[in-house]
């Protein structure tokens, strides 16, 4: 029981597949009820799919352990319909301060351009996420979560796998057609099919306070190398919601976790830091250790890992679940086209070939921090006193300290699915990278929307930019609505400076030419955009076999 | 003033996303360099590349004030 929260507890319910004589099929189950194995299962459901949820608690996070969402995973969750409370809840920050020896060395600012609807971080904790996100999948048809259901075994078969779940009234099986695994970092489904996560393991302990008190602390980052009250050693100070404070403290290897815990441990170094005359409460403490590894590939047949179960990082730079939350939105527009029969299952294989390389690249900036954070040896630690020092002075040294990379996306730039650019563009929205926003006006699909992003759901969009007149040519007409009509239906949508009342094609006014600029657009420029948002390929001037061409190649049905 | 002390990290021929990665990409290979040596060996290691630095750099105005600015607050 925490100060400021209660745990809601979600009833375990017996189901008739429990006394089925066989065991029942279902086509797509998840297996953890976390924030990635339910932005799959949304993801899945708002999509088309009927997902089964299978998870071995009955509640959210005990105790917030993720903080930190980005820009990127609230743009996936507000696809999903629940970024919005989470905004609300959440405590906007984007002031980062640096101290060294007590002295401030370095003020970073993470304001996004102006016009973009997602704010660069919040923080909030980890078990309201997952409340919002469990009243989401509640509203959602075709999805179902069984509480208290514990898988304990896993056969995979050539088109599938049978599970065998354990609950309050004893085992069961299930078959499904597609098994998606995020049950966390010790992935008890990875253990089972006698699978690897393999990387560094770091000898560093550390602890985490959360504490509630009315103080007068702005919310901004606050990490201190080598503090007075701590000395030899690293803190971290951010807000929460409900004026809960994520401390952090860098304890070393030689600690005793369980001791460490303590609040009679605990309370002293909190005092320490804050001041004797701060009031606060703590809210809940714990020790962790951490590793940056992975699996070597996250398919196994049809078996998909996700999230933490496929790869790890250190905490510093928030890249766990916003890189799970890119896993997801990755993975379950492949896997509806595959389930669909519209693309060769291939198509899975691109999961791994992008989520692979984006999470060398988040172990990768993870690994950096750790590493400047803990030196590991005599000169490693002058380098880095050097550079706090010199920060004090001069531009370069401030732009190398590294206290955590804070989660970005992964731009895919050798990824299968793209188009590589034939034409110039000035923009970095290359053939990889997700779309950037932009404010807009208009109309999708029947829906208003004031976001360029808001436009870009779980569907392939041709965006194309015109200009006051909007698009006449009437060849181009057609082929844009035989392009809407195929298998794999391809959404235009035009933008332009004006409102164009288009009789047949969605249309977006571009009201403050943002995203004519962000794109490097002029009229006839065209991005081909994946349901996931990325950009698959673009062009200065649309030819029909080249889109046919492109949009093959990014559904895995180009001749290899 | 001749030194250059604004972020001057960066790969002709690499196109970089984002802007702390050739600096990043730097310091791990400085780190790296220095694996596995004592704590004599990597003092040698030290003055050897600033010797090779200093060289390189040739121009006896900004070596002037690099030694100046590394030996402030000392």
């Amino acid at each position: 029981m925490f100060l400021t929260y209660t745990n809601p507890v979600y009833e375990y319910r017996k189901t008739a597949d429990q006394s089925a004589a066989q065991p029942v099929h279902h086509p797509l189950i998840v297996v953890g009820a976390g924030p990635i194995g339910m932005g799959a299962a949304i993801d899945a459901a708002v999509q088309g799919l009927d997902v089964l949820v299978l998870d071995d608690n009955n509640t959210v996070s005990v105790g917030s352990r993720a903080v930190c969402y980005s820009k990127r995973a609230l743009e996936v969750l507000d696809r999903l319909g629940c970024a919005e409370r989470m905004i609300d809840k959440g405590v906007t920050w984007q002031v980062g301060k640096v101290f060294f020896q007590d002295e401030l060395v370095h003020r970073f600012d993470l304001l996004p351009r102006p016009g973009h609807k997602i704010p660069a971080f919040i923080n909030l904790q980890q078990y309201y996420l997952e409340e919002y996100m469990v009243d989401r999948m509640r509203q959602l048809d075709g999805l179902e979560v069984r509480w208290k259901n514990r898988v304990t075994a896993v056969v995979p078969r050539d088109d599938g796998a049978e599970l065998t779940v354990d609950t309050p009234d004893g085992e069961y099986r299930l078959s499904c057609d597609w098994l998606i695994v995020a049950d966390g970092a010790n992935s008890d489904v990875r253990s089972m099919l006698g699978l690897q996560s393999s990387g560094k393991v770091f000898e560093d302990r550390f602890l985490i306070a959360d504490i509630v008190m009315k103080a007068d602390f702005p919310p901004e980052r606050w990490f201190n190398f080598d503090p007075s009250y701590h000395r030899g050693q690293s803190t971290l100070l951010h807000k929460q919601s409900d004026n809960v404070w994520r401390l952090d403290f860098q304890l070393g290897w030689d600690k005793d976790p369980e001791e460490e815990k303590k609040p009679e441990k605990v309370i002293p170094r909190v005092r320490a830091m804050l001041g004797e005359d701060v009031d606060f409460e703590l809210e809940w403490a714990s020790v962790y250790t951490f590793q940056c590894r992975r699996m070597p590939r996250f398919r196994h047949g049809r078996v998909i890992f996700a999230g933490d179960a496929a790869h790890q990082v250190s905490p510093f730079g928030a890249r766990g679940a916003n890189s799970g939350l890119q896993d997801t939105d990755n993975l379950i527009w492949k896997l509806r086209l595959v389930m669909q029969g519209r693309a060769p299952e291939r198509l899975i294989d691109s999961y791994c070939d992008e989520r692979e390389y984006a999470a060398d690249e988040n172990i990768l900036n993870s690994t950096r921090s750790t590493d400047f954070i803990t030196p590991k040896s005599k000169v490693s630690r002058h380098f880095r006193d050097a550079t706090l020092e010199l920060a004090k002075r001069f531009d370069f040294a401030r732009r190398l300290i590294n206290s955590g990379r804070l989660s970005d996306t992964a731009v895919l730039v050798d990824s299968p699915l793209n188009t590589p650019d034939g034409d110039a563009f000035s923009s970095d929205l290359v053939p990889g990278s997700v779309m950037d926003d932009a404010p807009v006006i208009g109309h999708v699909g029947g829906r208003a929307v004031h976001w360029l992003l808001e436009a870009l759901d779980a569907r392939f969009h041709l965006l194309l930019f015109v200009d006051e007149d909007g698009l006449k040519d009437e060849q181009t007409r057609e082929m844009l609505r035989s392009a809407q009509q195929q298998p794999i239906p391809l959404h235009p949508v035009l933008i332009g400076p004006r409102p164009l009342n288009d009789d047949v094609f969605d249309s977006l006014v571009d009201t403050e030419g943002l995203a004519a600029a962000r794109c490097d657009a002029r009229p006839g420029t065209a991005y081909l955009i994946r349901p996931d948002q990325h950009v698959a390929a673009r062009w200065r001037r649309l030819d029909p076999q080249a889109l046919s061409r492109a949009l093959a190649r990014a559904t895995a049905q180009n001749e290899e | 003033m001749h030194l250059k002390t604004d972020y001057n990290f960066h790969d002709p021929g690499q196109r970089y996303f984002r802007a702390y990665r050739p600096g990043d990409d730097f310091y791990e290979a400085l780190i790296e360099a220095h694996r596995d040596l004592d704590d004599e060996q990597s003092e040698r290691l030290n003055a050897r590349l600033i010797l090779l630095l200093c060289n390189h750099i040739g121009d006896l105005r900004v070596l002037r004030e690099a030694l100046d600015a590394a030996r402030e607050d000392l």
